[in-house]
């Protein structure tokens, strides 16, 4: 059973984590559209929530600056399937972008140790 | 994987693909690459045991609304986000009536504005009479116009255009300021009847106003780049139709003259003083409302014209330095030549800029590119070649208000185009997204602005008006 709480992520959050997301998982190799989600889901163990189609809009802006390269690429089945590479200039971001997350992160673990003291946290939620 | 469905669902697929594409702000490839996932989507929820319909519905879902969907699609291609909110909401009547109340607030602007245009003509300033003089001395109505007319007719865009964006009075207010420093400025200023700096005044006050046109149509958004290119791509597509219309309104007016000589009527008069002045004037506004209403047309015919001149521009250019080379002619430092280059300038960086906010940013480099890259490349070579002979002049012969404009325009362009044709070229190597350079000519838009304020504020006074 899951807690009265709502296990998932608000949506800003996932929203503003998208790009370092998306590019993370091209980095790690070239992809396409729903093997990225289906890799985001299995990262944050189901709990950061996409619309599915919000992906792509996304994907094309990283394309229109440069940070991915797309190509389409004739799929076993026949269909075709647009595969996403990441770029020099894509590596260049994700590194800003993780040095910026990191000192977001830093600055909330410093920030919750004086909060634990006074708020007892329940225990990590495990599905 | 299997590829297919059940007829039935196929259907349901080709259905929904068809929907899809009816967002205009959905293009067939992202239709494609939708369907792609749709169907892995489906094919997994079949794997766990859903039939067909089953996992239809909950792809279709998990995909999420439509509306939200072709919104984030024309926000992250701008450049269509006004057809989904023209379209988005509203009943079909509803949005007939809207564009009916559009149509009659764009007539009376206009009509205002023709009739703010003649006023003058009330208190003895009417230019438009013609043959009454006769000389080429520029009469005190002419230098009045010649000085004022950008100033008469734009204040009405530009309520138009807050009209449309439903600005703040305080922000209209702001944007109300540099006309009336201009209007000041223009009508203060001891100028020298029929001076050079009376008439570069009258060619820079309108690009200034029209920057500030600009500020409007975008509704005070302008520190964005890619609003920026918005408002370069409105300013093409009005001066497209506004081309149009001028030569439509030249052809009626001729046939008008003619019919009425016909049957022994001088209409002359008639036209040249109110016809022609109130719908230069009217047009304005008219034309500003049509780019707005009618912009699908105009976006298929943008990325033609800059295919069709880029190249036949490029030839002309490389042929002209391939004469130079033969004949071993170099340009004559007359005094026309600067003028000259200057307007080949601005009609180089105008094909750029036309060809760069008609393009797919995302698309990789195609001939039409290289075939750029030499047109820019070409012009700043020749342009070179016109400096130097005309800076040996300006030593020779010392600075006039006209030379000091031409070259600063020059200069201006120079830098524009020089470092145009190295981004271009980084982007034909694949070094480069060509993002680079849309940023680049968004960026210096503001440098176009400050060199004409320059010629509207400081030259009249540092060239003693003459």
């Amino acid at each position: 059973m899951q807690t009265l709480k709502d296990p998932r992520i608000a949506k800003d959050l996932v929203a503003a984590s998208a790009t370092p997301l998306v590019l993370a998982i091209l980095d790690d190799s070239e992809s396409y559209g729903y093997a990225i989600l289906k890799r985001i889901d299995e990262l944050s163990g189901g709990a950061m929530e996409w619309t599915d189609g919000m992906l792509y809009p996304l994907l094309h802006r990283l394309d229109r600056l440069g940070y991915v390269e797309a190509k389409w690429d004739a799929e076993p089945g026949g269909r075709r399937r647009r595969y996403y590479t990441i770029t020099a200039a894509g590596r260049e971001a994700l590194t800003e972008q993780r040095r910026q997350w990191e000192i977001v992160s830093g600055a909330l673990n410093n920030a919750w140790r004086s909060f634990q003291s006074s708020n007892a946290i329940p225990s990590a939620a495990g599905a | 994987m299997e590829a297919t469905f059940e007829p039935g669902i196929e259907t349901q697929i080709r259905e929904w693909r068809t929907y899809l594409l009816r967002r205009k702000t959905i293009q067939p490839t992202d239709v494609d690459e939708l369907e792609d996932h749709l169907r892995s989507e489906m094919n997994e929820l079949g794997a766990v045991g859903l039939s067909g319909d089953e996992s239809f519905l909950v792809a279709i879902k998990r995909m999420g609304g439509l509306n939200e969907l072709s919104r984030e699609f024309a926000r992250e291609r701008s450049s269509r986000l006004w057809k989904q909110l023209v379209l988005a909401g509203g009943s079909a009547r509803e949005r007939s009536r809207e564009l009916y109340a559009e149509l009659l607030v764009t007539t009376l602007i206009a009509l205002a504005a023709a009739l703010a245009f003649k006023a003058p003509a009330a208190f003895g300033y009417n230019p438009f009479r013609d043959s009454s003089g006769g000389g080429s001395v520029v009469d005190a109505a002419t230098s009045f116009y010649l000085r004022n007319a950008s100033l008469i007719a734009l204040p009405f865009l530009v309520g138009y255009l807050a009209w449309q964006r439903r600005l703040p009075l305080k922000r209209l207010a702001m944007l109300a300021l540099p006309f009336v420093v201009a209007a000041v400025l223009v009508n203060t200023f001891p100028f020298d009847r029929g001076g050079d700096t009376e008439l570069l005044v009258a060619i820079h006050v309108p690009i200034v106003l029209w920057l500030v046109a600009g500020v409007t149509y975008l509704g005070g958004e302008w520190r964005a780049g890619t609003s920026r290119m918005e408002f370069i791509r409105f300013t093409g597509e009005w001066f497209i139709y506004y081309a149009l219309i001028a030569f439509g309104g030249g052809v009626l007016c001729a046939l008008t003259l003619g019919v009425f000589e016909a049957i022994g009527i001088d209409a002359q008069v008639f036209i040249s003083s109110w016809v022609l002045p109130c719908g230069a004037v009217g047009a304005v506004v008219v034309v500003a409302w049509l780019v707005e209403a009618k912009q699908s047309v105009i976006e298929n015919m943008a990325p033609v014209l800059t295919g069709v001149f880029t190249p036949l521009f490029a030839l002309m250019l490389v042929s002209a330095i391939v004469g130079m080379a033969v004949t071993g002619n170099f340009i004559q430092a007359d005094r026309d030549v600067l003028i000259l280059f200057d307007v080949l300038l601005v009609l180089v960086v105008g094909l750029v800029l036309y060809s760069i906010s008609a393009r797919d940013a995302a698309a990789t480099p195609t001939l039409l590119d290289a075939v750029q890259l030499v047109l820019v490349a070409s012009a700043l070579l020749i342009d070179l070649f016109a400096l130097t002979s005309m800076l040996s002049r300006i030593s020779d012969f010392g600075f006039t208000p006209n030379r000091a404009a031409g070259l600063g325009l020059n200069l201006v362009l120079l830098v524009n185009l020089g470092w145009t044709a190295w981004l271009e070229f980084a982007f034909i190597r694949g070094k480069r997204p060509f993002a680079n350079l849309e940023r680049w000519q968004t960026a210096y838009v503001p440098v176009y602005a400050a060199w004409a304020v320059a010629v509207v504020v400081i030259f009249p006074p540092a060239f003693g008006f003459s």
